[in-house]
């Protein structure tokens, strides 16, 4: 029956949009409380870029401290106080909780609200199916659910700003026993407090990423287009079922970590909890008998192959990208996949190695040390694949791929200065320095971000029919990139000098580092051109900000295809009606087509039947040729 | 527009959409409570000796709601084969049992089991006051058998005041040398009218059995409740099915229907394999 109907809805040849659909939805139904994919995506992706520049304001605030400790903040100083109560920044000056409830938000506003929302599920939602020529995902309304269990958490997030005594302050790691005491006593609510809000919100992103993952994994499995077999997917495709994977396997054991997490601080048990611990000079009442090590693990066992959530969806839309401007197949389209896949296999088994600092046993750290170089291997070979991609092709530098080329080297550094990390001995001394800083902001900032400033600009057009400006988009990555390398590029010398990532005064008050200098300034000088390359990049985006929004309405309008690309997603109408394509479609070749030999263009799309004329042109040469 | 498979098999996977669906559900769950299995055995691990309690659960109890609900999993299948041989009324019967199986775990759970440890008290005795408290507590005869020492007096809270407790012993604290004492009971004894006096100031933490009492209760409250919590969504689901609402698709498409049973009914048999994991970890071993 369901096809049947199926074929009705779409028999119409002119339907260009959803108005000639027999139900007409009313505006709440159609663009609030949507079932649609493709408005899912949209949805996901305006929240997650809401959240991630939040998030880095909220980075802009402490670059102040750490640049200039102490002083107070001028302008926006005085009314911060207004706006984040007066324990915030009483006179402009940021006090230790307020600065380390920022540093907490951050990392988890960017990863949980700002990131993954925006790589995974919006990217996921708006491209996935179009990309495997699906009407929609499997399950629609869980879909809607997923977006609304995201933005009831991401609400939760922004509320705990203003309880009584500030967002969550332990970290976004919340190690035990410190995050089970934080917000705790005289002044904090028993339940609205920032760190007990932190898990609630918590809970809900998670229950949103595994309906996600579900709805991906099952949409990529059954709604596959006719002809489309597995190795046919766009390698962005692959990417995205992988990431489904980690995140349906890798978030619940967090989950029950914060289950427990909130029982130690509503219920008072203690299961992170050891006998005998003294806070504030008092013994507090508890059982005890917990494991603040137990912590660790269940958060890292999410913690590492979230890592993987983060970049994998990144190497998709650059392999999308890099592909279509170099006008050349994608190189080692297999080993591509099978990289993917043993990442997402290895990245189980790798966590550990964020813990060395806790003494594990030479044993146990060898393993974790052996599978965390196991895990490299992939990383290389896709990267490497990516390099040899661009090698002899005819490459368009258009926005997408100014963004997509920079992704190489930038995650090239982040991932290279992760192998000394990853030896046991090497990371006892720059563990919880900047140095780590620098190194997972080159695979998530300059790596992931720009991966996802390039398939914002890419895609684009399928979603508004418009291309977003040229020059705007230059003015936007320049400075973005050269910013982006100003801040995180001193931060490995800081770090190699011994700063200390969690320091309020920015190590002002660390005599070593006053002593040495680095290309003529200490460690804690450094602070100064990092914190203004940060500031100089807030203001590189405004011209994102405005071409996109300004795009929506005000952009050249381009066909349904204008990157001349050969996937699936561009053989239906921009913006695609409800239910995407006009004619349902079949595959019958490979994703990268480009420059087929002896073809009219220089790409061939993935519907486009194999002529017999190819067959022929495709076999290899009768008699070999004697030179 | 309709989504294609949600009730037809995709010929090349051979499942229909929510059967995947359900699946991949089911592995999250498996991690979500494999994280906190892996939290007990790493608790139960790390416990001084004396502090992991045994015996304290109503095991007859715990077993008939074992029963109670493989029960319900063989009804919940016999439902779904009803449907598909079309005979809803034998499914609307299968599924009310179900239904009140579900419930009637629920209750004895929320009812019974956990108020029951709410009542009862239990007071862990500071180490330098062992000896003061022998008499409740056994250890030399223990010590001589090589068994880990007690260091818990419980029972029922008689009364209080600021310097002692009373409270009428366990069996285990009123004849702590009775070798019958050693191991748990199946049948659980009743407290006994023995009142002990237990200092104040001879006690290092006191409280009802609640979550906070010590890390045994604090999971066993946990992953029970939250398996109970799953129980809960079982049951609303399964109470939507059995509706008029259901009828009205079954008339429509039954196929559609054992279709949504059967995705339910693999939810609920991975519920019921929770509580056979549960059933041991705590009121057995």
């Amino acid at each position: 029956m369901d096809a049947s109907t199926s074929v009705e809805t779409h028999h119409d040849p002119h339907a260009h949009g959803a108005e000639h659909d027999h139900h007409e939805l009313g505006w709440w139904r159609k663009y609030i409380f949507s079932t649609d994919h493709k408005v899912i995506g949209i949805q996901y992706g305006l929240c997650g870029l809401v959240f991630l520049f939040f998030g880095f304001c909220l980075m802009m605030l402490m670059r102040w401290q750490l640049a200039y400790p102490g002083q107070a903040l001028p302008v926006i100083g005085k009314w911060l106080p207004h706006i984040f109560g007066p324990g915030s920044m009483p006179d402009g000056k940021m006090t230790p909780d307020f600065y380390n409830s920022l540093g907490a938000m951050h990392g988890t506003i960017m990863i949980f609200a700002g990131v993954v929302p925006l790589a995974f599920a919006a990217f996921g939602n708006f491209v996935v199916p179009l990309q495997i020529g699906a009407p929609d995902m499997t399950f629609p309304k869980v879909n809607a659910a997923s977006f609304w269990a995201f933005a009831v958490g991401g609400v939760i997030m922004m509320i705990s700003f203003f309880v009584p005594g500030g967002a969550a302050k332990s970290g976004w790691t919340s190690y035990t026993p410190l995050a089970a005491f934080s917000d705790t006593g005289p002044g904090h609510n028993p339940v609205f407090n920032g760190q007990t809000l932190w898990l609630i919100g918590f809970i809900f992103l998670i229950s949103s990423s595994l309906l996600g993952a579900i709805n991906f994994i099952t949409t990529i499995i059954q709604l596959r287009a006719k002809g489309l077999t597995w190795m046919r997917l766009p390698f962005f495709v692959w990417a995205q079922f992988v990431t489904a994977f980690l995140l349906l396997l890798a978030f619940p054991p967090l989950e029950a970590a914060i289950v427990m997490q909130l029982m130690d601080r509503v219920a008072h048990t203690s299961f992170f909890l050891p006998a005998g611990l003294v806070v504030n000079g008092a013994p507090v009442d508890i059982s005890g008998g917990g494991s603040p090590l137990l912590w660790q693990h269940l958060f890292w066992f999410l913690g590492h192959p979230e890592v993987y959530v983060l970049i994998l969806p990144a190497f998709g839309i650059v392999a999308e990208i890099l592909a279509n401007n170099s006008r050349k197949p994608l190189w080692g389209y297999k080993s591509l996949v099978f990289s993917v896949l043993v990442i997402g296999f290895l990245s189980f088994i790798v966590w550990a190695h964020h813990m060395w600092m806790t003494g594990m046993g030479t044993a146990v750290s060898a393993f974790f040390q052996t599978t965390t170089l196991l895990i490299s291997i992939p990383s290389v070979i896709i990267l490497s694949a990516f390099f040899i991609s661009l090698w002899g092709g005819s490459i368009r530098f258009t926005v997408p791929m100014l963004f997509a080329t920079a992704f190489l080297p930038m995650f090239g550094i982040g991932g290279l200065t992760g192998i000394p990390l990853a030896f046991n001995s090497a990371d006892l001394y720059l563990h919880d320095t900047y140095y780590i800083i620098a190194h997972f902001h080159y695979i998530v900032a300059p790596g992931t971000i720009f991966g996802l400033f390039a398939g914002i600009y890419y895609w684009f057009p399928k979603a508004t029919g418009r291309k977003m400006n040229d020059f705007w988009g230059k003015v936007h990555f320049w400075p973005t990139l050269i910013c982006m390398n100003v801040i995180f590029l001193p931060m490995f010398l800081q770090g190699m000098a011994g700063m200390h990532r969690r320091w309020y005064d920015g190590g002002q008050g660390w005599a070593v580092s006053n002593e040495h200098t680095i290309w003529g300034l200490t460690g804690f000088q450094w602070n100064q051109p990092i914190s203004w390359a940060a500031w100089i990049m807030g203001l590189a985006q405004i011209p994102f900000i405005i071409n996109f929004f300004w795009s929506i309405r005000h952009g050249e309008k381009v066909n349904d295809n204008p990157w001349e690309a050969t996937t699936l997603e561009w053989t239906a109408p921009s913006p695609p009606p409800h239910g995407n394509f006009i004619h349902t479609p079949v595959a019958y070749r490979g994703p990268y087509e480009y420059s087929l030999p002896g073809s009219e263009r220089d790409y061939t799309m993935q519907n486009e039947p194999v002529e017999p004329a190819e067959r022929t042109r495709r076999k290899p040469p009768a008699e070999p040729v004697v030179v | 527009m309709e989504i294609p498979y949600t009730i037809s098999t995709r010929p090349d996977t051979g499942l229909w959409n929510a059967k995947i669906g359900i699946w991949l559900f089911l592995a999250s769950e498996v991690m979500l409570f494999g994280g906190l299995f892996s939290a007990y055995i790493f608790l139960r691990i790390d416990s001084a000796p004396g502090m992991w309690p045994h015996g304290l659960l109503n095991v007859p109890v715990g077993t008939m709601n074992t029963a109670i609900l493989i029960m319900s999993s063989v009804t919940v299948v016999l439902a779904w084969a009803s449907l598909k041989m079309r005979r809803y009324r034998a499914y609307w019967w299968y599924m009310l049992v179900t239904i009140l199986c579900g419930v009637i775990f629920l209750t004895v759970k929320l009812v019974y089991e956990w108020p029951q440890k709410f009542e009862h008290f239990g007071a862990y005795i500071k180490p330098e006051a062992l000896g003061k408290y022998e008499k409740y507590l056994g250890n030399e005869r223990r010590a001589e058998k090589g068994m880990e020492p007690r260091i818990e007096i419980t029972g029922h809270l008689h009364s209080q005041n600021s310097k002692e407790y009373e409270v009428a012993l366990d069996p285990v604290n009123a004849e702590p040398d009775n070798p019958v004492m050693d191991r748990p009971h199946f049948f659980p004894l009743p407290v006994t009218d023995k009142i002990a006096t237990i200092e104040k100031e001879d006690v290092q933490r006191a409280t009802m059995f609640l979550p906070t009492h010590n890390a045994y209760f604090a999971s066993y409250f946990t992953i029970t409740g939250l398996h109970g919590m799953h129980v809960l969504g079982g049951v609303l689901v399964f109470i939507y099915m059995w509706l008029p609402v259901s009828k009205r698709l079954y008339q429509r498409n039954p196929e559609h229907l054992a279709n949504r049973v059967e995705v339910s009914g693999l939810f609920w048999h991975f519920v019921d394999l929770i509580w056979i994991f549960v059933f041991p970890l705590f009121y057995l071993l």
